[in-house]
């Protein structure tokens, strides 16, 4: 069975087979990439635009390595150096993209809604690479993956998303995969930084990540964005990591096995002491690799879907 | 599926089996330098199968792997059903081995293209040899099988079915007619 969707917009409502479908088919290419040759002819002669309206260097590099390893061949349009500056409107840019017969469209916005807006407008598969605070479907499919080859399953898995949970795009398109597949989530932050009635969506809120931590399997760290210290959502960094920040001895204190997991990238000794960063249960780097093989999994399903 | 007729049936299975087993050891003098690489679904039973066989007759260990050839198809794009991935799994390295690629049915050529294709990116094997239950002819590239169980000549309308007892419940060759399932 093939995706119930031509695009890869949220994972709001995604069908749960769906998720499954991708999880699965990303085991294959992760021994891809182990391979000498770590490239597949499967999307030759398919043309893939990288449309970068917010700056990002890891999900854009990630991106297209994984099209690169799939024999796309690849455009990359980003907002410092594209017609954007000049003014010019979202829907004009796709239709251009849409004369260079563009096949599928990879986009990063500041706006939420924005990827959903291009999938309206162009005829290619649009996946969404983040969309303002919404949703950051890539990212939320490689850290269940990352989760799942870990513990071997998402159901039942206990998941602490802790940070600014209200800005996060990340925070959010976690929570809906990962309640799908049946895993329990909580999230932990400061009262400035957590939305109201998140608990609608399934989750059991904390503002004590001592008591977050004794709960959990997984701690999946957000980055702190330091311009919203600037909008007095908290009041220093220090204070921050004092009350947030995942340490040491935090953990040893939770008494039981804590896996962590970030998006990156990391702010070393505020969101997460560089020891627990690069310690033994620190799967960031495997989140890394993971990525790639999870975002070929989508092109793959998404790009040879009739 | 209405099956026209029975070609092989669960003894001539055994015994084709046998047969390819040992052409395979003659030909490579013995079982030192080879791997079996079984293309997924039915050639993974097959090569399972004939490396039992292999191994009953020379006792030693023997590698082998599977390949899943759908990301090197030439026909993604026009199949109408996306085919689920299987994922390749070959543990050893290839380069230097004689390397005994085993399919169900040998018909257009274009599976086994693939299939090279798939291994040449592995590695450098030493050769590349190619095993299959059954070769119905009809080819559409240049390619030709080193160990046949069964030649079966057919017309395009038919098709040939290894059906093995792992996924079908019996082990058998028959001729089935085209759309048909």
């Amino acid at each position: 069975m093939p995706l119930a969707s031509r695009h890869l917009l949220g994972l709001d409502g995604m069908p749960k087979d769906d998720i499954q479908l991708i999880l699965d088919t990303a085991v294959s290419f992760r021994e891809v990439l182990d391979r000498p040759i770590k490239k597949v002819p499967t999307l030759q002669g398919k043309t893939i635009a990288n449309l970068f309206f917010e700056s990002s260097t890891r999900t854009r590099t990630s991106f297209e390595l994984a099209e690169r390893r799939l024999s796309a061949d690849v455009v990359n349009f980003s907002s410092d150096v594209s017609s954007v500056r000049k003014g010019e409107t979202l829907k004009d840019t796709a239709r251009n993209l849409e004369m260079m017969k563009i096949d599928m469209v990879v986009m990063r916005h500041s706006a939420a809604g924005a990827a959903h807006f291009l999938s309206q407008v162009v005829k290619a598969n649009v996946i969404n690479a983040g969309d303002g605070a919404h949703e950051h479907p890539t990212q939320a499919l490689l850290d269940m993956y990352t989760m799942r080859e870990k513990f071997g399953k998402l159901e039942g898995l206990n998941v602490c998303i802790v940070g600014d949970i209200s800005h996060s795009r990340v925070a959010l398109s976690n929570i809906y995969g990962l309640t799908a597949m049946g895993a329990n989530v909580s999230v932990c932050g400061p009262k400035t930084l957590m939305p109201r009635n998140i608990e609608q969506l399934g989750v059991k809120v904390f503002y004590d990540i001592d008591a977050a931590l004794r709960e959990t399997d997984i701690v999946n760290v957000l980055r702190i964005q330091l311009e919203r210290q600037e909008r007095m959502l908290f009041p220093s960094l220090r204070e921050y990591r004092q009350y947030f920040g995942i340490t040491r001895e935090r953990l040893e204190k939770a008494g039981r096995d804590i896996v962590i997991m970030h998006p990156g990238p990391i702010n070393r000794d505020v969101e997460l002491s560089a020891d627990v960063a690069d310690g033994n249960s620190s799967l960031i780097l495997q989140q890394v690799l993971n990525g790639v093989a999870v975002r070929m999994s989508i092109l793959y399903l998404l790009g040879t879907r009739t | 599926m209405i099956i026209k007729s029975r070609i092989i049936d669960a003894q001539g299975f055994e015994r084709t089996l046998t047969r390819l087993a040992h052409e395979i050891l003659e030909r490579n003098k013995g079982s030192e330098t080879i791997a079996l690489v079984g293309i997924r679904t039915r050639g993974e039973f097959l090569a399972r199968r004939l490396a039992r066989k292999i191994q009953e007759i020379e006792h030693k260990e023997l590698q082998i792997g599977f390949l899943d050839i759908t990301l090197y198809r030439d026909d993604l794009r026009e199949r109408r059903n996306q085919p689920l991935l299987q994922g390749t799994d070959i543990k050893f390295d290839v380069t230097g081995k004689n390397v005994i690629l085993i399919d169900d049915v040998l018909y257009t050529g274009r599976t086994i293209r693939a299939a090279l294709d798939e291994l040449i990116d592995l590695g450098r094997p030493s050769t590349i040899q190619l095993a299959v239950f059954a070769d119905r002819g009809h080819r559409e590239l240049p390619i030709k099988a080193d160990f046949v169980g069964k030649n079966i000549p057919t017309s395009v309308g038919e098709e040939v079915r290894v059906l093995m007892e792992e996924i079908d419940g019996e082990d058998a060759v028959v001729i089935v007619e085209r759309g048909a399932n």
